[in-house]
């Protein structure tokens, strides 16, 4: 299998505080893979690292060649979608807007990525004039993923999901996630506290700690491993 | 799909169009009146479509002051003098002889690069410092325009073509100006236009997301800094369009030119409720009727009076219903 996604040292800072102290993870093609940790180990920045967000160092590898630091709008352009902590959706847009922005990198119609995106989410074209600040947590968060989609990325940057939603809400995100990655070849890496779920969802997976890799490894492993046990599934 | 999505799907919820009902029906209970006192009174009527036509001027303005304010959350101070050099460059430009709507499109042109121009080299560097800094900059630029047009022009009376002539219609007995007429589809015409790109282009998309959510705008591919330079661009051509329509009301043409109008568009864009495009106008178009029907009819309120005036309604605005008439407060995110 081949890496679509190389980190290789990445460190990041916020200001005078450093939150990665270099990073280095491997997303192969087709793969779901999540990053793990406690509050503040560096999840969110590794992928804000990534899509540029946040000044990096070190070496980021996408689709063959070496990403430059020039922020998000680059990477978004490269085939990098980011649904950032919070979904960043446009609360004041509709949700007919929102998707459309999704697709705002590609030419031509985007009459067949609507299609697509209304038959995993049939809700979104029955309510494509309502604003999608009024939409509930879950039903922003799968807006979030539908906008993703539609810019028909190579890789789908996920920070989160679960934050907020309902237990079914989140079984119910990830189950998409996972269609997504089966039946259309989407690559994911997903930050999420729920170490459980991701787990599932997830062929492979690192553990963060203090802006550090701590552990990696294919995820029945990991779950099976003593101290991920004790930390993230709590038993 | 599965039930859960369908079931998430069966929750409507009413969107919010963030327009109450009490203002709505002050709107349409003043466009009654207004209508009423029109077919009533020929003088009424006179009255309303020179106010209109002023009003559509302060309109103008006043959006432009409202694309910045979303783009770049301060007021451009510096609005009302970008226009009035815009002014002097169609004067310029009918010196050299072109023709009256020639110079109009070519100013427009130009008014369009130069505020692509203010917001990269002057406004980007300071924009994400401070609000204060980006005002202070907007205020140095009016006292630079102010003094680099009178330093090319001089401080004189100049006088242009008028763009639309002085013929008067005849409506029954309503004696109604072709420059009101004229002024007005201008000045409505380009308001239109741009709320058609901002609404069903993709470049308008794009603008609309930068301004509101810089940060996700950015996650999706849109050139932040890119887009808010072209809100700048186009906030300048709105300027530049109200400046050459109000020459011709101002019968002359002086660096002063825009001061007062400026002070009209920002009671206009605060009435209507800073953020909202909509508001502007409908602030603009009211300030301006309400103004020359008050001048006519309420003898105490002379010309001198008639700015104060605006700012006394724009000071009961701000303390009955601060968001305005079409605001709304600030989004909360969820």
């Amino acid at each position: 299998m081949t890496a679509l996604l190389e980190l290789e040292d990445v460190t990041a800072r916020y200001g005078p505080i450093e939150a990665l102290h270099g990073v280095s993870l491997e997303v192969g093609e087709g793969q779901v893979v999540a990053v793990l940790g406690a509050n503040g180990a560096g999840k969110t920045t590794t992928l804000r690292a990534i899509s540029g967000t946040v000044r990096r160092e070190g070496i980021v590898r996408f689709a063959g060649r070496t990403l430059s630091r020039t922020g998000p709008d680059a990477a978004a352009r490269s085939g990098i979608a980011h649904v950032p902590e919070g979904r960043g959706t446009f609360a004041e847009l509709n949700v007919a807007e929102n998707l459309r922005l999704g697709a705002y990198t590609r030419r031509g119609s985007i009459r067949d990525d609507l299609a697509r995106v209304h038959q995993y989410f049939p809700w979104l074209e029955e309510r494509r004039n309502q604003q999608a600040g009024t939409l509930s947590g879950g039903e922003q968060q799968m807006l979030a993923l539908a906008r993703a989609f539609m810019q028909r990325p190579k890789l789908l940057l996920l920070d989160e999901p679960s934050l907020g939603l309902a237990p079914l809400l989140v079984t119910e995100v990830f189950r998409i996630v996972k269609e997504l990655n089966e039946a259309e070849g989407l690559t994911v890496l997903v930050v999420e506290q729920n170490a459980h779920i991701a787990l599932q969802a997830a062929q492979a997976a690192y553990v963060l700690e203090v802006g550090r890799v701590a552990l990696s490894g294919p995820s029945a492993e990991l779950a099976q491993h003593e101290s991920v046990r004790r930390s993230y599934l709590g038993y | 799909m599965s039930a859960l999505a369908h079931r998430i799907g069966l929750r409507r919820r009413r969107s919010d169009r963030g327009v109450s009902l009490p203002v709505l029906a002050a709107l349409a209970a003043a466009c009654v009146f207004i209508v009423i006192g029109c077919l009533s009174s020929n003088i009424f009527a006179e009255q309303t479509v020179a106010g209109l036509a002023q009003g559509a001027v302060y309109a103008s303005l006043a959006l432009a002051l409202v694309l910045i304010y979303r783009a770049t959350e301060v007021i451009n101070f510096a609005q009302g003098e970008m226009a009035m050099a815009s002014v002097y460059i169609a004067y310029q430009l009918l010196q050299w002889g072109f023709s009256y709507w020639e110079a109009f499109f070519v100013t427009l042109a130009v008014a369009l690069v130069l505020g692509i121009v203010i917001q990269v080299v002057l406004i980007r560097p300071v924009q994400h410092k401070s609000v204060i800094a980006v005002v202070i900059v907007t205020v140095g630029l009016f006292i630079l325009i102010d003094g680099l047009v009178n330093w090319k022009w001089g401080g004189d009376i100049k006088f242009m073509q008028a763009p639309f002539g002085n013929k008067l219609y005849h409506v029954g007995a309503v004696t109604i100006a072709r420059q009101d007429i004229g002024t007005l589809v201008i000045t409505i015409g380009s308001v239109l236009i741009l709320w058609i790109l901002f609404q069903y282009t993709k470049l308008g998309l794009a603008m609309r997301a930068a301004a509101l959510r810089p940060a996700a705008a950015a996650l999706v591919g849109v050139r932040v800094d890119w887009m808010l330079a072209i809100g700048w661009g186009l906030a300048a051509v709105l300027g530049a369009v109200a400046g050459l329509m109000a020459e011709p009301s101002q019968f002359v043409l002086q660096p002063t030119l825009m001061q007062p109008i400026l002070l009209y568009a920002f009671a206009a864009a605060v009435l209507g409720g800073l953020e909202s495009p909509a508001g502007a106008v409908v602030g603009g178009l009211t300030i301006g009727v309400f103004l020359n029907l008050v001048g006519q009819y309420v003898h105490f309120i002379t010309s001198e009076l008639r700015l104060p005036f605006a700012f006394a309604v724009l000071l009961g605005v701000l303390v009955v219903k601060p968001t305005g008439l079409l605001g709304r407060g600030k989004v909360r995110k969820v």
